[in-house]
């Protein structure tokens, strides 16, 4: 998948503003509420580069909060559901692609 | 093993500090990520796809319990119960916390650990033979030296700022197991005809982007000469090195642009230049340096003892022994190597209860100290041949004794798309499905001696230029595409390997893979011709033909 840091701010779809939380490294969304969630169901959806452009702006005023923000691709399901729109986004939203190593419970 | 003094723990316990503070300042707002970013790639921290990632280095592969609890504890505490040991002798977490990090590094830096050198435009962590001081087709200890460039070179002020990174790898036996034409720059320790000790010196290896082969440029430096010939390819490098393109700014591209000759020349000249004023190896500060290695305290055995011949009955055993166990230098001692590599799972992936497990084993049969190697794997160094069907009893019960050393599912492979920013595909799940299709041990063995290498992308972290087979993730369309090579060796021989056409899809390659195989068993010459040679001796051609006759 194409590095986001290069590609060039042209949109075709729709896109939701991400990045990665400063302070752990999350994946965070820019949220429909004002303000970032983790969730993308609660992202805000934008389809024009001149509003993308503006909210990348604004996050670049949040360094404190976040780091690395983008637009990212993300696709809406038929029943309106905020999906991930390539592989790369979906992994950062749902992690690896495989079960993590086996950690005993308890530990 | 090497034991740190008090000018180490002062100048680790500060970085710690300063790291802290840096922090502390970016979560304050005081630093942007543009002034931050530097200052944690110096510590060893990225920050990846969901997390940030944390790089410990593992100088020459060489590990004590004591660390291997410490990094145990760090996994759990500041972690996902974890690590992934890498290809390069280092430990990587990837669930770190930036506000949690400063406490791991200071937990790190009690046992001797850091993320130094483990990225940024330096002279990174040396990496050397994961047998190092205990093969028996040794000349001496590479170690010894590795040691001696690092404290030479760890934050030397005209040696920080180098056109790109610069990675060093030294090995002191043949065959070499530390890859080191891969590396900007290779030492071999060598003895000339009077016996002096010395080194052939290689530059401009590197894989990535460009793939080239180290170039030998001294065939023997005397040792003394070491340090100053060091700086001297340094400097030279330095000053001519491409700062204008991040692409061609390693010094192989230098080499290569220049010529072996010439940039041996330019060396040879400014290394005579300031012979006057460089730092000579002399025997006095070798022996200093050799004398803070504590070597273990060996008893003086035989060689096969009863015990061994006993466990043998065991046929499962003896199936591990032949594969895992090779022979150490002092007799009655074998060195194990235990395969992080199990069915389905992320090759150099190792828990923090497994990495307990190893801790206390190293204590109870191994003189408290652990390796890792290139290959993803670790090993217990010095183990009596007397209790090596015990030890094995202790690691088969935690599914540590793999007998898959060297053979088709011992796969070396990057995070890749699953974790890393950079990566134009997955490498982990191919590897997984790699695995699954060869589970069979019997079958491995029938394949025999066959090394694959999956990298993410083409800055190569997975080594597949150097792999028996390469698999490289390519992006088309935005899905995932995987170029296969075929015939690459990280050996003494060393060779890239040759494209087989173009990329295949993400779902064909355990296929290919197979297929690969397959016409490897009809084509080889003997059983025991490994398949390596077999490539080299027939070509590409056929493997070609199987492959893209069937897709
Ligand atoms: S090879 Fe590429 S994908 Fe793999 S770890 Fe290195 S940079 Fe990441």
């Amino acid at each position: 998948m194409t590095s986001p840091l290069d590609q060039k701010l042209r949109i075709d779809g729709p896109v939701a503003i991400t990045a990665n939380r400063l302070t752990d490294g999350a994946v965070i969304h820019r949220a429909r509420q004002g303000g970032w969630t983790t969730d993308l169901a609660a992202a805000l959806v934008v389809t024009t580069s001149e509003e993308a452009i503006a909210l990348l702006k604004e996050a670049a005023g949040q360094g404190t909060l976040v780091v690395g923000d983008y637009a990212a691709p993300v696709e809406i399901a038929v029943d309106g559901k905020i999906l991930p729109g390539n592989l790369r986004e979906r992994i950062r939203c749902a992690g690896p692609t495989f079960e993590l190593p086996r950690v005993p419970v308890g530990v | 093993m090497y034991v740190y003094d008090e000018f180490d723990r002062t100048l680790l316990n500060e970085r710690v500090a300063e790291f802290r503070d840096q922090i502390k300042r970016r979560l304050s707002g005081e630093l942007t990520e543009e002034e931050f970013r530097p200052l944690r790639l110096m510590n060893g921290t990225y920050l990846q796809l969901h997390a940030y990632m944390l790089r410990i280095s593992i100088p020459y592969g060489t590990i004590s319990s004591k660390q291997m609890r410490m990094l145990a504890y760090v996994a759990r505490r500041y972690d996902r119960g974890y690590g992934h040991f890498t290809t390069r002798q280092n430990i990587q977490f990837h669930w770190i916390k930036l506000e949690e990090l400063p406490d791991a590094m200071a937990d790190l830096a009690s046992v001797g650990l850091h993320g130094m050198q483990t990225s940024g435009n330096c002279v990174r962590n040396i990496s050397t033979d994961q047998w190092a001081g205990v093969a028996r087709d040794e000349i001496e200890d590479p170690r010894l030296y590795a040691e001696i460039l690092r404290q030479h070179l760890t934050i030397h002020p005209e040696f920080s700022f180098l056109p790109r990174k610069f990675k060093i790898g030294v090995t002191g036996a043949m065959p070499d197991r530390a890859a080191v034409r891969m590396h900007d720059l290779g030492l071999w320790l060598k003895r000339s005809e009077t016996g002096e000790i010395g080194f052939e010196v290689a530059v401009g290896g590197g894989l990535g982007r460009t793939p080239y082969l180290a170039q030998t440029i001294k065939p023997f430096l005397p040792r003394r000469d070491l340090l100053g010939y060091v700086e001297a390819i340094l400097r030279v490098y330095n000053q001519y090195g491409r700062r204008d393109n991040v692409w061609k700014a390693r010094i192989k591209i230098l080499v290569h642009a220049l010529g072996a000759e010439k940039f041996a020349q330019e060396v040879e000249a400014e290394f005579q230049s300031a012979k006057e004023y460089s730092p000579v190896l002399d025997d006095t500060l070798i022996a200093e340096i050799a004398g803070r290695f504590a070597y273990p305290d060996y008893d003086k055995l035989a060689d096969n003892p009863a015990e061994l011949q006993a466990g043998f009955r065991d046929e499962r055993f003896r199936a591990w022994y032949f594969n895992a166990v090779s022979p150490h230098r002092v007799p009655g001692y074998a060195i194990v190597t235990i395969s992080l590599k199990p069915e389905g799972m992320t090759p150099g992936d190792c828990t923090a209860d497994k990495m307990e497990l190893l801790a206390d084993l190293a204590d109870r049969y191994c003189f408290g100290e652990l390796r890792n190697g290139h290959e993803q794997n670790l090993c217990l160094p010095s183990v009596r041949q007397r209790d090596l069907h015990e030890l094995w009893l202790k690691l088969d019960a935690a599914e540590l004794a793999l007998a898959n050393v060297n053979l088709i599912t011992d796969i070396i492979a990057c995070p890749g798309l699953d974790y890393c920013s950079l990566a134009n595909a997955r490498a982990i799940p191919v590897a997984m499905e790699i695995t699954r299709r060869f589970a069979n041990l019997e079958l491995q063995r029938n394949i025999g001696r066959l090394h694959i290498n999956i990298s993410g992308c083409i800055n190569a972290c997975g080594h597949h230029h150097i792999g028996h087979i390469g698999i490289l993730g390519v992006e088309k369309n935005d899905q995932e595409f995987y170029q296969i090579t075929l015939g690459g060796k990280a050996d003494e021989n060393a060779r890239l390997g040759t494209l087989i056409g173009p990329a295949v899809p993400y779902d064909k390659v355990a296929d290919i893979v197979e297929d690969i195989v397959a016409a490897y068993i009809e084509l080889r010459a003997r059983p025991d011709e490994i398949f390596v040679d077999t490539v080299k001796r027939v070509g590409i051609q056929p493997f070609k033909d199987r492959v893209y006759a069937v897709h």
